[in-house]
């Protein structure tokens, strides 16, 4: 590969170009996430009207849903990256594929335990074998074997290809585990509940919802560029500019 | 070059009939394991026919992921891995060899007792051939697939528990393809698309688990 040809966006690939930009990013996000957050928390907690079935239960629905979708699209993010690191051995895309997953695991538990509290007066229990709740508890496994393998492997080069490359075997499995689910869940008991996605969600509800929706990505994205930070600033202890942001 | 995976593989039946105590573990394992249910949860021979499908699959999957630990450990510490991926045959070809060895040593003889465990929870003739038929097909795509985790984590100090965490999910959906096999022949169902979906999975799992394994060996001898 010829070095004279430079993509713009590989500038921040580097650690020293990234550094400085996170750091004039993770504060704009982290204030859009409260913004948006309370906006959002006060439409579709006060605003929103009560659910005829469901009474104020359903307002949960304002954390979960947004956690049960970044649960899945951070892991893909996930995957996205390890290939990234896997294949072009970009430094910077393990560092975000490594800080993705702690923010991943934790809204993937979010939605299980919010799905929990809101399953109990709804359907009358804590949990059911459903397909969406089995693969999302096979989700926060898949995200504990990527931490835990990285973090039992002492060689840092070989923890981030390795767990880069489980992080690629989890997501072809993925869809292959969700299917598989769905028929066993068929197959075993007829389907006991149905998801009413809300066929009349009012205008309050449905944008109380993107607007958490939106909170969460602005809050990952700023949780995640600061632990790349921290990352960066672990990993490169040795460089110049690195061991003088660290004695700041 | 047949010939040199023939020594591979009868290297590794030789080292078998020397060391027989390892397979005896994972089958006595197994046989525990498939012992402890009745007792676990009762002995009413309705609710353990129900139960028998899941319950021997579930050993069937532990005892796999135990014998797991003896595919590369060993062979990494003495340096003969590395010997074997630098031999003039492609890695992961020398892999599906080691593959089938390891299979025909840990896995079969599991196969072989599922009959007796059969009958020992009461199922008819016609349910055991299929539990048996199920576990023929299944078990190759838990090795296949588990040589992936066992490659990733050879050497670590505690890595049997982190295979377990990394594998069960990947294993999920054998398990269901496999005892709903079963389950589906107790209820007088048909049983065809089970065996197409698990044979499709076997196809797939030998043609790629290979190339998967001798890419996670190369990240963990790099």
């Amino acid at each position: 590969m010829s070095m004279t040809r430079r993509i713009p966006w590989m500038k921040y690939a580097s650690a020293s170009n990234f550094y400085p930009l996170a750091d004039r990013l993770v504060p704009i996000f982290m204030g859009l996430a409260l913004v948006l957050a309370v906006i959002g928390l006060y439409l579709g907690f006060v605003v929103a009207p009560i659910d005829y079935q469901q009474g104020n239960s359903y307002r949960i629905m304002f954390i979960h849903v947004p956690a049960a979708w970044m649960s899945m699209f951070i892991y893909l993010l996930l995957a996205m990256y390890a290939i990234i690191s896997l294949v072009w051995r970009v430094k910077m895309a393990d560092i975000m594929a490594y800080s993705l997953a702690p923010t991943g695991a934790m809204f993937t538990f979010i939605a299980l335990l919010t799905g929990a509290l809101w399953g109990r007066p709804t359907w009358g229990t804590y949990w059911i074998w459903d397909a969406r709740l089995t693969s999302e508890l096979l989700l926060l496994f898949l995200y504990l074997g990527y931490m835990g393998l990285y973090s039992a492997i002492p060689d840092r080069q070989r923890a981030s290809r390795a767990a880069a490359f489980l992080a690629i075997v989890g997501a072809v499995n993925v869809p292959i585990i969700y299917f598989s689910v769905i028929w066993w869940n068929t197959l075993h008991q007829g389907s006991s509940f149905s998801f009413s996605e809300g066929a009349s969600m009012t205008d309050a509800m449905l944008y109380a919802l993107l607007l958490m929706a939106l909170a969460c990505w602005a809050y990952t994205i700023a949780v995640v560029l600061r632990r790349a930070q921290a990352l960066i600033l672990e990993r490169k202890k040795v460089a110049l500019w690195a061991s003088q942001i660290s004695k700041k | 070059m047949h010939k040199m995976l023939w020594a591979l593989f009868s290297r590794d039946m030789t080292l078998f009939m020397h060391r027989k105590q390892d397979v005896v573990t994972v089958l006595g394992f197994f046989l525990i394991a498939v012992a402890l249910f009745p007792l676990g949860i009762s002995s009413d021979p309705e609710l353990l026919r129900t139960i028998a499908p899941g319950a021997i699959w579930i050993a069937a999957l532990f005892s796999t992921v135990l014998a797991l630990d003896r595919l590369f450990s060993e062979d990494l510490d003495d340096g003969t891995l590395e010997q074997q991926m630098l031999m003039p045959v492609p890695i992961s070809l020398m892999l599906l060899v080691r593959l089938i060895a390891h299979w025909v040593i840990t896995s079969l003889p599991i196969v072989l007792l599922a009959p007796i465990m059969g009958l020992q929870f009461g199922l008819a003739f016609n349910e055991i051939v299929i539990l048996t038929l199920s576990l023929l097909v299944g078990t190759p795509i838990l090795v296949l697939l588990g040589a992936i985790g066992a490659a990733l984590t050879v050497g670590l100090k505690s890595s049997g528990g982190l295979v377990t965490l990394l594998l069960l999910p990947l294993y999920v959906p054998v398990l269901i393809l496999g005892s709903s096999a079963v389950s589906s022949v107790m209820n007088g169902a048909d049983v065809t698309a089970h065996f197409s979906l698990m044979g499709a999975a076997l196809i797939i799992s030998l043609v790629l688990s290979p190339f998967a394994v001798a890419t996670a060996l190369k990240i963990t001898l790099d």
